[in-house]
């Protein structure tokens, strides 16, 4: 039940894009590589619906943040990887720092005091 | 399309594949911690999810759903009208109409209005001519011309032409050749190069050189059958041998009046013409210019009126009052067409509106039978954007079918109006389906499409669920016969504005058919002679002797009933002029300054052929000939403007160029010499009649002297006089060769060819429209008559009677028809003064036209309500009450 209840959190719309361009930050990579590595970095917290990701990559690919191409994995196996682009590089920056503001939008709203004193 | 299918098969394949080697992986995994094999497999998949729906989402970001959408939009569009073969085969084919009629128009507007000439930098191109106090567009005489080609700085070149006729022998039998005097640069100012040979060269334009002449294409094929061999032949033109230097295109169509059919191209400076050199003379001779880059026409005329100033200054016997007529040569060649083709433009896209407005109507009567089908869609999740779509699709899928059938109607019945109408159109030749015109019907097809799909489309994409449903799909609704009354209100009015214009049309025609031309134009025939060569070595007398030999050959001719030689101008067809003064009256110092009249020279024996009532005094006889004194008869205009309330008959004038004084012995009934529909307001109309005998004999030295004009009247029993007379004429010598031959009555018709054609088109494209408009209320009544069938047979059950049925829909037809032919009349009112300039003798909003019409259209609606009517007049009650 659990990871389904978790998958809720990536309907925050434009989450998905940022962990998968913040993924691919580290290298090319492949759909089934992404997801596994999202799961990892998030502690087994996060895990992504193939339903969602694979429109995601497409689409992500379709606006030319990331590439694709047919490489062979080390088991013989054609995969599809995954690139980051230069303009990719750039809206992970700007998704990034939207993420930043909406998380700390959100902590203002958790600790209402905290933020009234600082203002 | 092709690609983006094949390239989209290998995406679908490589998603496949993709996701297929995510499961591996997984299922890898899944077994590298120790899974076994299937368990792994079917986690993996587990995890995966509903790989079908996985995979349409992310088609879905490929970007071609819109285009998948449309694709199925079509597909169900094309099963729908399929589905009602009648609807869709009735729809196509009056759009087909419509869209057809437009583009074959439009190709005519485009080939002689919208396309640039054929020739290098068109614009650069203007017709010249002089301006002179009678004629805005009159002759340019050759020393003025040629002071223009050199005074002036806006022009990089300056060609000027003349039409000439050569009996051409020693090729084949003896023949007329139509032919052009022109100067040396004419084709090069056209930037027209010849086909083979060579164009003249500077200086083979000045008189006194050596003889030579350029073909056309035809007569090159004619004589030569296109051989390279023609070139250096010569050729016998009126017994002088032309060496061929060149050979035009065939392709070459300069469009301007007269320009047809030219055989030969001659050298200007060729013509034996003393009149050559005089600067007052008006010999037929026009001019074309090519401007300078960069040269606007208005810095041109303004160059032109500088010189022609500097001209009237030097010269003021000569140039006084004489300026320069500067004319975009494309101008010069379309002329009045202008106004009539736009006029028809205009009522074949009535005829598309109301093609579309009936489609409209169509679609909303089918649309109506649709309605649970729709209601359905939208209770399933259909947007209304959706079905909007959807609607749409389909009336574009007609729209763009109808047009496709209409562009080949197009095709073929251009092909045939060219051909068949009365009316030579310049540039037909560059009349075609090009880009442009592809172009056209496409835009219109698909403008068609939306303008008659988006009204019943917004009104079914916007079902009312709950009804329609609940209706159990009787699906009737107010509003929907609203909208179809307003349809078949806009039909009946635009077709009432196409009738109207129609029957201005055939008034003015009536009108101008019934103008008496001042003579009988029934069986008279006009035709030239061209006198053997070999008679300029004899003398004048033997030149007078020949004229009336010709004469009396002719008159002896079985069917001939009069016959005379004439010389000058014919009524309608060819004008010359004469210039005189009153005895009493100083001699004007200057030819300006003296007296015009139109001038015709001819036997006494011409009023028998052209039976113009004599009014006062006598007409000439065999007597008055050369060794009598000279007399000429004049018209009433004359007469009145010369000699306001006095007696004509008596008095004397003195002809410039006719041998001087003559009494005025007679005076005829006044002739149409510039048609029966203008010549009120030309400014030259004083007539003027000279004995052919008595022209001074100047004007008979064999020298000049190359034929004749002549008329004579027949007995219309008589076949083939034409050829009888031909007959006569080779009778005198094989080099006798007669011309030209046309009827009176035809030159008259022709005269009226334009306004003929327009009549004829715009009565075609009306009936057309009255056709579809009473299509359009025929179909609406009859529907309503389908929908209210219940309703009638409970009157009918309740004891109304079958008359007050009839009465009903009649009334409800009438309703529409009326306030359709309220507004149309208004329409009319205000429409028709457009083409103002098309009638003649009946206003553009002449009250018979408008009330006859309204009664034809009221009428034809009516007709077209009462089939309907009856039905529901016979409707049975108990049949009718069984449908609930």
């Amino acid at each position: 039940m659990s990871p389904r209840y978790q998958n809720r959190i990536e309907l925050l719309q434009g989450t998905l894009d940022l962990l998968i361009l913040q993924t691919l930050r580290w290298g090319p990579q492949h759909g089934y590589g992404i997801n596994q590595a999202i799961r990892t970095n998030s502690g087994d917290i996060l895990q992504v619906d193939t339903g969602s990701l694979y429109p995601a990559l497409h689409r992500l690919e379709r606006q030319k943040w990331i590439t694709a191409d047919w490489k062979v994995s080390e088991n013989k196996q054609r995969v599809r990887v995954y690139r980051l682009t230069a303009k990719g590089k750039k809206q992970l920056e700007t998704e990034r720092s939207r993420w930043a503001q909406v998380s700390d939008g959100i902590a203002g709203v958790l600790n209402p005091a905290k933020r009234g004193s600082e203002a | 399309m092709t690609f983006s299918f094949w390239h989209r098969q290998k995406r679908e394949s490589e998603l496949e594949e993709e996701l297929q080697s995510h499961l591996q992986m997984a299922a890898q995994d899944r077994t590298d911690r120790g899974a076994t094999p299937e368990q792994a497999r079917g986690a993996a998949r587990r995890e995966l999810g509903n790989v079908g729906l996985i995979k349409e989402v992310t088609r879905e970001m490929w970007g071609w759903a819109s285009f998948e959408r449309l694709m199925q939009d079509v597909r169900y569009g094309l099963r729908m009208l399929a589905k009602s073969p009648g609807f869709t085969a009735i729809a196509i084919l009056t759009l087909a109409l419509g869209i057809g009629a437009n583009t074959a128009l439009f190709s005519v507007v485009n080939g002689v209005l919208l396309n640039p000439l054929p020739y290098a930098n068109p614009d650069q191109l203007v017709w010249l001519a002089e301006s002179k106090p009678n004629f805005a567009t009159g002759s340019i005489s050759f020393p003025n011309f040629r002071d223009w080609q050199k005074n002036n700085r806006t022009f990089s070149a300056m060609g000027a032409y003349r039409p000439f006729s050569y009996n051409l022998s020693g090729l084949g039998e003896a023949e007329q050749l139509r032919a052009r005097l022109i100067t040396s640069n004419f084709f090069a100012v056209l930037g027209v190069n010849p086909a083979i040979g060579r164009s003249f060269a500077p200086g083979e334009d000045e008189i006194g050189a050596a003889p030579i002449a350029m073909i056309s294409g035809g007569l090159w094929e004619r004589k030569f059958g296109s051989s390279p061999e023609a070139l250096g032949k010569s050729l016998t033109l009126d017994g002088k041998d032309y060496t061929i230097v060149g050979v035009v295109p065939s392709s070459f169509d300069l469009a301007l009046s007269g320009f047809r059919n030219t055989d030969l191209y001659v050298p200007l400076g060729q013509w034996n013409n003393p009149l050559l050199l005089k600067r007052g003379a008006g010999l037929g001779i026009h001019g074309i210019g090519r401007l300078k880059p960069g040269v606007t026409i208005e810095q041109a005329r303004a160059d032109m009126q500088g010189v022609t100033q500097s001209l009237a200054a030097d010269f003021p016997d000569a140039d006084k009052g004489i300026g320069a007529a500067v004319i975009p040569l494309k101008q010069a060649i379309v002329g009045d067409l202008r106004v009539l083709l736009l006029v028809l433009l205009a009522a074949v896209g009535f005829v598309l509106l109301i093609a579309c407005v009936n489609v409209a109507n169509l679609t909303v009567a089918r649309s109506s039978a649709r309605m649970r089908e729709f209601a359905i869609r939208a209770a399933l999740g259909a947007s209304q954007g959706r079905l909007l779509r959807q609607l749409l699709t389909e009336s574009i899928l007609l729209s763009l079918t109808g047009g496709a059938l209409g562009l080949l109607l197009a095709g073929w019945g251009t092909k045939i109006a060219l051909q068949q109408l009365p009316v030579s159109i310049p540039r037909a030749s560059e009349i075609a389906l090009d880009s442009r015109v592809l172009i056209f019907t496409l835009i219109i097809s698909l403008a068609s499409g939306i303008f008659f799909g988006l009204a019943p489309a917004l009104k079914s994409a916007r079902p009312n669920l709950h009804d329609t449903l609940k209706e159990g799909g009787r699906g009737a609704s107010g509003s929907r016969h609203r909208a179809q009354g307003v349809f078949v209100v806009v039909e009946m009015a635009m077709a009432l504005v196409l009738l109207i214009a129609a029957g201005l049309m055939i008034r003015s025609l009536g009108a101008l058919w019934k103008v008496n031309p001042g003579f009988d134009s029934h069986n008279v025939l006009t035709f030239g002679v061209a006198l053997p060569p070999s008679m300029r070595s004899t003398s004048r007398a033997g030149i007078r002797a020949a004229l009336r030999r010709l004469n009396d050959e002719l008159a002896a001719v079985h069917g001939v009933t009069a016959s005379s030689l004439s010389w000058g101008a014919v009524p309608m067809d060819s004008d010359d002029e004469d210039l005189f003064w009153i005895e009493g009256q100083p001699k004007p110092t200057n030819e300006n300054d003296m007296n015009w009249s139109l001038s015709y020279v001819v036997q006494e024996t011409y009023l028998q052929v052209m039976r113009i009532p004599l009014e006062r005094g006598r007409f000439f006889t065999a007597q008055d000939n050369e060794s009598s004194p000279h007399v000429v008869v004049v018209d009433d205009v004359f007469a009145r403007q010369y000699f306001p309330g006095q007696d004509v008959v008596g008095k004397h004038v003195f002809l410039q160029n006719k041998g001087g004084r003559a009494e005025i012995i007679g005076v005829l009934g006044h002739v149409k010499q510039w048609g029966l529909d203008t010549d009120d307001k030309e400014s030259l109309r004083a007539q003027l009649y000279f004995p052919y005998m008595q022209l001074p004999d100047e004007a008979m030295d064999p020298s000049s002297w190359s034929g004749t004009g002549a008329m004579v009247r027949f007995d219309p029993k008589t076949p083939d006089i034409a050829d009888a007379l031909r007959e006569a004429v080779k009778r005198l010598s094989s080099e006798h060769v007669m011309y030209g031959a046309q009827t009176l009555d035809e030159i008259i018709s022709s005269s009226l060819a334009t306004r003929q054609a327009s009549m004829i088109l715009l009565g075609v494209f009306a009936v057309l429209a009255l056709g579809l408009a009473s299509i359009g209320i025929y179909g609406v009544i009859s529907y309503l008559v389908g929908q209210r069938t219940q309703e009638i047979g409970i009157r009918l059950a309740l004891g109304a009677k079958r008359a007050d049925v009839l009465r009903l829909v009649l009334g409800e037809g009438m309703k529409m028809a009326a306030l359709g032919l309220i507004i149309g009349l208004a329409a009319a009112f205000g429409l028709t003064r457009l083409m103002a300039s098309l009638l003649f003798g009946v206003s553009a909003t002449d009250p018979l036209t408008f009330t006859v019409v309204a009664i034809l259209l009221m009428g034809v609606a009516l007709a077209a309500c009462y089939i309907p009517a009856r039905r529901a007049m016979r409707v049975d009650p108990i049949v009718a009450l069984r449908y609930e």
